[in-house]
Order: C-alpha cells, then sequence, then structure tokens
C-alpha cells in the first residue's frame, strides 16, 4: 500500500461541514458529494487538485458529525489517503470502511507545506518528503487485514468476500 | 480492580467478566439507529453486501428526521429508500410524517432507548442516550450497515474521564452551560476515544432535559459517549415508558479513571460559544454587545418541553425584536402537543415567534431557517462551525434556551436578567 502525491495542507480540527457542507447530504451520490468537497474551506479546492492527491492536516481532522458523505466525497474527489496529526473517532472508522486510508502522524504537520510531494508506505509504516532532507517520517503500519479492507473497497465489499472465502 | 459504568455495559453485551480500556471487543446491539442522512448510504452497503434481512426488526430503528417534511427532491429520494427498506423489513420503528421527532429526543421519549442498553446510531449525537445509564455511540453508515447485519459490532473500550459537578447551580444556569463549561476547559478534542462520566452531588438538581443535553454535547468534545450513573430521576422518567426489561448499572469504588475534573458550579454563569468552534466558550457578562439576526429554539440538544416552558416564561408578554426571527422547534409531537396544550403556542405567537414542525432544520444548515452572508444566530443547538445553519460567513452562537429567548427579544446576545418582570420560578 503505497501512495505518492501532491499535499494539500489544512490546520486543526477541520470538521464534517467543512468536508461536506449539509447542505449538500440531502444525496447520496459520490459524483456530487465530490464536487463540492472542502467548498467551504477553499471553493477551488476540487477544480485544484488532481487524482492521487494528499491530504495533511493538524488534529482532530473530520470532527463533528457522523455522516460517512464526508470520507465518501474526499475519496471520489480522488484524495489518495489523509496524514493528520490526529483523528476524531467516528471518521477514522468511517474511513477505513469506506476505503480511504488515513494515517496518524503528530510529526508531519510542521515540517510539510502546501505543494510537497509524498511518499506514504503503508506496508513500511513510513512517509518521505521528496526532494527534504527530512528522512523518513515513521507512521503506523496498515496491518494485512485493514489493507484487504480497504483494497475491497470497504468493510462490507470486504465482508462480502471474506464470507465468499475469496 | 473494579469497572466503571460504560465498562459494564459493554462487558454484558461483549459476553464478558471484565473489560479494560484499549481491549478490543465484539458486543451485541440493543439498538441500532439511522436517519435520513446515513440511513440512505448504509442500507446501500447492507445489499451490497448481500443483505437479504436484518438482525431484528425490532431493534433497527430509523427516523426520517434532518431534511423532513421533505424540502427538496433529492432528500424526498433519501427518505423513499429508507420508507421502502423499512417496508421490506417490517422494521417497528420506523417513524416518518406525523409519528416522527428529532431522534434523539423521540427515542428516549418513546422508551425505546433504555438504561443498560448498548445503544449505536449514525449520528454523532447518539450519545445523548447516555442521560439514561446507557452506553450509546454515534457511528458511519457502513457501520451501521454492518449492526443491522449482524446485531454485533465491534468497539474498543474506551478509558473514562470523570467529571464530578459541585455546588448549587445559580440563576439561569443549565445542563447547556454546564457541557459548555466543560468543553471550554477541555477542547473540542479534549475528550477524543474516551467515555466522559458525569457524577458529583449537582447532578441530582438536574432534570433528564439537563442530562440529555450534556449527554448529547459529549462528542463535541470528540467523546465516544457520555453517561449518568441512573438514580431516581433516571426511575421516574423511564418506568412509565418502558415496554421492555432494563438494568441500572453503577460504577465501582474503585473503578479506574484516566483522568478526574472536579467543577464547582457556584462559580459558572451562563455560557456562550462563539464561532466557529463549540469550545470557543465565554462566561454571559463577558459577551459584550453582539447584534444578532435569528435565533432558533429547538433540537436534540435543548428542544424538549422544559425547554420549550422555560423559552415561553420569558417571551410571555414580550415581542421579539424587530428584524430578528425566532424560530421555535418542538422536537416531537408529543412535545408539540403538550406545548400546544399548555399555551405555549399562543405566547410563542403572540410574542411573533415562528413555530416550526418537528425538524432537524437548520441546526445543521438543511432548512427551515437558513443564514445569509454576515447574518448571526444565537441557537441552543450544538455545533457553530463555519456555515454550519447557511453561508460560510454567517455566525452561530451556542447559549441555554433562557438566553436564546432574552436574546431574541433584546435583539443582541442577552440574559434574561435584563428583561423587565422576569423571576425565575
Amino acid at each position: 500500500m503505497k501512495f505518492k502525491g501532491k499535499v494539500w495542507k489544512f490546520g486543526d480540527h477541520v470538521n464534517t461541514d467543512l468536508i461536506i457542507p449539509a447542505r449538500y447530504i440531502n444525496s447520496s451520490d459520490p459524483a456530487f458529494l465530490a464536487a463540492h468537497c472542502m467548498e467551504d474551506a477553499d471553493p477551488d479546492f476540487v477544480k485544484k487538485i488532481h487524482p492521487g492527491d494528499i491530504i495533511v492536516a493538524g488534529e482532530n481532522f473530520g470532527c463533528g458529525s457522523s455522516r460517512e458523505h464526508a470520507p465518501i466525497a474526499l475519496k471520489a474527489a480522488g484524495i489518495a489517503a489523509v496524514v493528520a496529526s490526529g483523528f476524531a473517532r467516528i471518521f477514522y472508522r468511517s474511513a477505513f470502511n469506506m476505503g480511504l486510508p488515513i494515517f496518524e502522524s503528530k510529526t508531519i504537520y510542521g515540517l510539510i507545506s502546501e505543494g510537497d510531494e509524498i511518499e506514504v508506505d503503508g506496508d513500511a509504516g513510513v512517509i518521505t518528503i521528496s526532494g527534504r532532507e527530512t528522512g523518513p517520517i515513521k507512521i503506523e503500519p496498515v496491518p494485512p487485514f485493514m489493507q484487504e479492507l480497504v483494497a475491497a473497497g470497504g468493510l462490507l465489499p470486504y465482508l462480502v468476500k471474506k464470507r465468499a472465502g475469496g | 480492580m473494579g469497572m466503571t459504568i460504560t465498562e459494564k455495559i459493554l462487558a454484558e453485551h461483549g459476553g464478558l467478566k471484565e473489560v479494560h480500556p484499549g481491549m478490543l471487543i465484539n458486543a451485541r446491539v440493543d439498538i441500532a439507529l439511522g436517519h435520513d442522512v446515513t440511513a440512505p448510504i448504509a442500507i446501500g452497503e447492507f445489499k451490497k453486501a448481500g443483505g437479504h434481512k436484518v438482525f431484528d426488526r425490532n431493534k433497527v430503528v430509523l427516523v426520517a428526521d434532518h431534511f423532513t417534511p421533505n424540502k427538496d427532491i433529492q432528500s424526498a429520494q433519501q427518505v423513499k429508500i429508507m420508507r421502502d427498506f423499512a417496508k421490506e423489513h417490517k422494521i417497528s420503528h420506523y417513524y416518518e410524517g406525523g409519528d416522527a421527532g428529532v431522534c434523539h429526543v423521540l427515542l428516549p421519549e418513546q422508551g425505546i432507548a433504555l438504561p443498560g442498553d448498548l445503544i449505536i446510531g449514525a449520528d454523532s449525537h447518539t450519545c445523548t442516550y447516555g442521560a439514561l445509564g446507557a452506553f450509546a455511540t454515534g457511528v458511519g453508515s457502513s457501520d451501521l450497515a454492518a449492526a443491522m447485519l449482524t446485531g454485533e459490532l465491534w468497539f474498543k473500550v474506551p478509558e473514562t474521564m470523570k467529571i464530578v459537578f459541585h455546588g448549587k447551580l445559580n440563576k439561569w444556569v443549565s445542563g447547556k452551560d454546564l457541557i459548555l463549561y466543560v468543553i471550554g476547559q477541555i477542547g473540542v478534542d479534549g475528550a477524543t476515544y474516551q467515555a466522559m462520566e458525569f457524577t458529583g452531588e449537582t447532578l441530582g438538581e438536574l432534570t433528564m432535559a439537563d442530562r440529555f443535553t450534556m449527554a448529547n454535547m459529549v462528542i463535541e468534545a470528540g467523546a465516544k459517549n457520555g453517561i449518568f450513573v441512573p438514580d431516581e430521576t433516571t426511575k421516574e422518567y423511564v418506568q412509565s415508558r418502558a415496554e421492555r426489561e432494563y438494568t441500572f448499572h453503577e460504577s465501582d469504588a474503585n473503578a479506574n479513571y484516566a483522568s478526574v475534573l472536579e467543577i464547582d458550579v457556584s462559580k459558572i454563569e451562563p455560557q456562550i460559544a462563539f464561532p466557529p468552534l463549540p469550545s470557543n466558550v465565554r462566561g454571559l457578562s463577558k459577551v459584550g454587545s453582539i447584534k444578532i439576526d435569528q435565533v432558533i429554539i429547538g433540537s436534540c440538544t435543548n428542544g424538549r418541553i422544559e425547554d420549550l416552558r422555560l423559552a415561553a416564561q420569558l417571551l410571555k408578554g414580550k415581542q421579539v425584536a424587530p428584524y430578528v426571527r425566532l424560530i421555535i422547534i418542538p422536537t416531537t409531537p408529543d412535545v408539540y402537543r403538550i406545548a400546544m396544550s399548555e399555551g405555549l403556542f399562543d405566547i410563542f405567537l403572540d410574542a411573533k415567534a415562528i413555530i416550526s414542525p418537528p425538524t432537524c432544520g437548520p441546526c445543521l444548515g438543511g432548512h427551515m431557517g437558513i443564514l445569509a452572508d454576515g447574518e448571526r444566530a444565537v441557537a441552543t443547538t450544538n455545533r457553530n462551525f463555519t456555515g454550519r445553519m447557511g453561508h460560510p460567513g454567517s455566525e452561530v452562537y451556542l447559549a441555554n434556551p433562557a438566553v436564546a429567548a432574552a436574546s431574541a427579544i433584546l435583539g443582541r446576545i442577552a440574559g434574561p436578567d435584563e428583561l423587565k418582570g422576569v423571576h425565575k420560578i
């Protein structure tokens, strides 16, 4: 499980109303949600990003509502992974359950600038910042079952696969 | 080592004699709740998993409350998905239309959520039921789907933070002010992953309404659940409503706590949370003059009959300030009926307030009172994030119902003592 992409940087307490405002959650269509992802934080966010980009944020990412529309919107917008100093607990569960890989790192936030390119290696448990002399930043590796869950597309597809003996 | 009330409920539902913080357990779920925003995704996932039958049609609860009465075609489509599913699976607790109310007020009121239960809900404010002495926590739609399918879910046993309240409450200070004060002290991630257990001599003075308000907002400190040890007040509330067995648990004297926060409530005045975070709290005397455009009295936090009675007491014979909208939302059909029969609606209408049908509506910026750019609202709700009630340039100030009512009359954030001829009964 490896991701290489351009970084979009956000601060602490990025809440679910910022990730996907409630005025759009009368729909659960991933493409519709993706079109409004992070709109109130940066109205042009969706226009600027490219598939495979990575969000790096501060503490308590995903706080607020339990809406799974938040990880759905990020994933459908093309965000490959989120690295934050910390996550709110419902978002943490829901992100994996929806197949959006997320990583906790207390150190990367202070080292990174928007536009940097990073490589997240979920197998080895390290992040490297391209062209920087920071050296590898340690993260908790993603265990094999969780990698399988993400690869399957989330919790329910994973359960189906397991039940089928795949 | 003894166990906390949270640990006891988790142990019992996990079929274990003992649990400790950090332990991963698989536990039986008494109630699995979804609403018109989160259930459609859960239903989609349930189908993706090849689900044909819910684990127990009496334990899955579906409530249409967020965008209801359906505000547009998209929200109507969402409710239709939920309704079709409820019909197909003969869900006993399906609420829509004239039966429906804001889920976290409705479930305790109807005796669906009970002490000792393990409740999961695809809504972050599911933690409200902790007021009854239940373990209740918010999850995402995928988790709800898994619970609807299997009747079980995995949990990490949380550490518990104990919050002890001493002293006598000041005038106009309610459960809302206590929880805002606590969030102001510990921050919006001060209790992330933890259980918040409320205790202390002051709690005996608190009504169930106050306790629901407090448990409701523990998520604003990042907590997994909030919990009260049930007492006589709980018993009185529950006994006429429950249609099944329930259990009162209490924490052992030698239970282990990650931290203990002692609070002298006699030092607390009504609290206001300034935008854009519920932790951005100030005492009412330190607010200054802030003009407002709208007031909301409602939501799963403060839309119970006690809240409406308090608002009516202040609004009686008075009028909402010019160019200010006061929207009052009785949160369930029962609350609505009681308010009507007690004559509160006459007081509200005479004061030029707007009475809404039960809905979450404006709390999440859904409908029924959306703010324009630059507008400010005082709300008895639970979140004041950027754009929460409408335009990203609008602002929400969180307050108790007495402050909200007084603010509506004066057109600025104000306490009831600023109104002439008001005495708290």
